[in-house]
């Protein structure tokens, strides 16, 4: 197709019509581990593999899931470091907004100035794009809401999403089985089986993360312990 | 000032440089919204430029979050914008009110660098501050209809002005419920 002669530039459109750059970073995120989200009635679940590269890691030091601010988190799908520059700035974002209103930032508005971000970097000169896609969880006024945002800057609301290694597979088991009136509780179930499926081998509480918000709006990250137990739940 | 799930914000009508009168019908209580108005004393020209600046933040906010803005937001917005221009400032006082959740009433006024000062019953500003504040102080009495909330405001407002050689030429009174909105214009000394 000639494609391939356009995908030296990011600011070049290929001939059919597409920025090959953000195709690639869209591999980028497809081959990082899985990662998962769920909106339940009263709350948000996100999970993700926490496959570490050798033992000698030290596990506790290393927190995929990580706050935006108190009523919103954020997981990822891809290469890390991107990650942590786009939670940085977005967490930056939630205060300016905090000390302009006095007011927590809705999620909406977080997510948008989150993907106006992803997309400047898709029209600059001597950027790259970002290499994660996000899913971002957070409990405001309009109830429980879940939003991932590609490296393209685009940004849809889910009610339950998976992005990764094992996508497809996971997405199936999602419509499979997602209910309308899932509570918090069965959709962490609902998130672990999700993740056991595509898992390679033994699952626990050291190798995944599991991070929830619920009606108190206040989002936290499960320790490994807590995972153990919802684990022993499900077998 | 601030009544029974009501409130009501007045003006006198006087625009003025120094001791010539220049206008008897001079606007300066400003709707942004249906249940959210700001009085703007002091520098006419910065009253008119502070309330432009406002009308558009707050459209953009509108089109953005789908929905109007809170008194007390409204209300961080305007200081924030204050202080901006700490250190060449807009030379005017805002008085601030609005029925936020539930219908309960807002009131605040902030000086012209953005310092908020938060009431439970009445907020003065402008030249004659000092007579409204006694009077308001004297007249007000919590939780009143709004009818009654209407005559203490206006009598307030007519007492004070009549003792300050600035203000006058009548009085502008808006009297917010949660289910309509009242504008009178008072009679007073025309002078």
């Amino acid at each position: 197709m000639g494609d391939s002669q356009y995908s030296f530039s990011l600011t070049t459109f290929s001939p059919s019509g597409k920025l090959v750059q953000i195709e690639h970073a869209l591999m980028a995120v497809g081959s990082g581990q899985t990662s998962l989200g769920i909106k339940a009635t009263n709350g948000v679940v996100v999970a993700t593999e926490k496959k570490l590269p050798s033992i000698l890691v030290d596990e506790t030091s290393v927190q995929k899931i990580q706050l935006v601010t108190p009523n919103i988190g954020v997981v990822y799908s891809g290469m890390g470091p991107d990650s942590r520059v786009l939670v940085r700035k977005s967490r930056k974002q939630a205060q300016q907004y905090f000390r302009l209103y006095k007011e927590t930032i809705p999620v909406t508005q977080l997510v948008r100035e989150t993907a106006a971000v992803m997309q400047e970097f898709t029209q600059s000169g001597g950027v790259r794009p970002f290499g994660v896609s996000l899913l971002i969880a957070g409990y405001d006024d309009n109830g429980p809401q879940l939003y991932q945002v590609d490296p393209s800057g685009s940004y849809f609301s889910w009610k339950a999403s998976a992005m990764g290694k094992n996508v497809s597979n996971a997405k199936t088991f999602l419509e499979k089985r997602y209910t309308e009136d899932m509570e918090l509780e069965d959709a962490i179930h609902t998130a672990i089986l999700t993740l056991k499926e595509g898992f390679e081998g033994q699952i626990s509480g050291k190798n995944i993360e599991i991070g929830i918000i619920g009606t108190d709006r206040q989002f936290r990250v499960l320790s490994s312990s807590e995972i153990d137990d919802y684990l022993a739940e499900v077998e | 000032m601030v009544g029974k799930n009501c409130f009501a914000i007045a003006s006198d009508r006087r625009l003025g440089v120094q001791l010539q009168t220049v206008a008897t019908d001079f606007q300066r209580v400003f709707k942004i919204h249906d249940r959210l108005y700001i009085g703007l004393s002091g520098l006419a020209t910065d009253a008119q430029t502070m309330y432009q600046k406002l009308v558009f933040r707050h459209k953009l906010y509108q089109l953005r979050e789908e929905r109007d803005m809170k008194p007390q937001t409204f209300a961080s917005l305007v200081s924030a914008l204050l202080y901006e221009k700490r250190f060449g400032p807009f030379f005017c006082q805002p008085v601030i009110a609005g029925l936020g959740d539930n219908d309960e009433p807002f009131i605040c006024t902030m000086d012209c660098l953005g310092a908020k000062e938060l009431a439970k019953d009445f907020v003065v500003s402008g030249t004659a501050s000092e007579s409204l504040y006694g009077a308001c102080e004297s007249m007000y009495k919590p939780d009143m209809e709004p009818e009654e909330l209407f005559e203490t405001i206006s009598q307030a407002l007519l007492s004070s002005v009549d003792r300050d050689c600035l203000s006058g030429w009548g009085g502008y009174v808006l009297l917010v419920t949660p289910t309509e909105v009242q504008e009178k214009m008072l009679k007073g000394r025309m002078d």
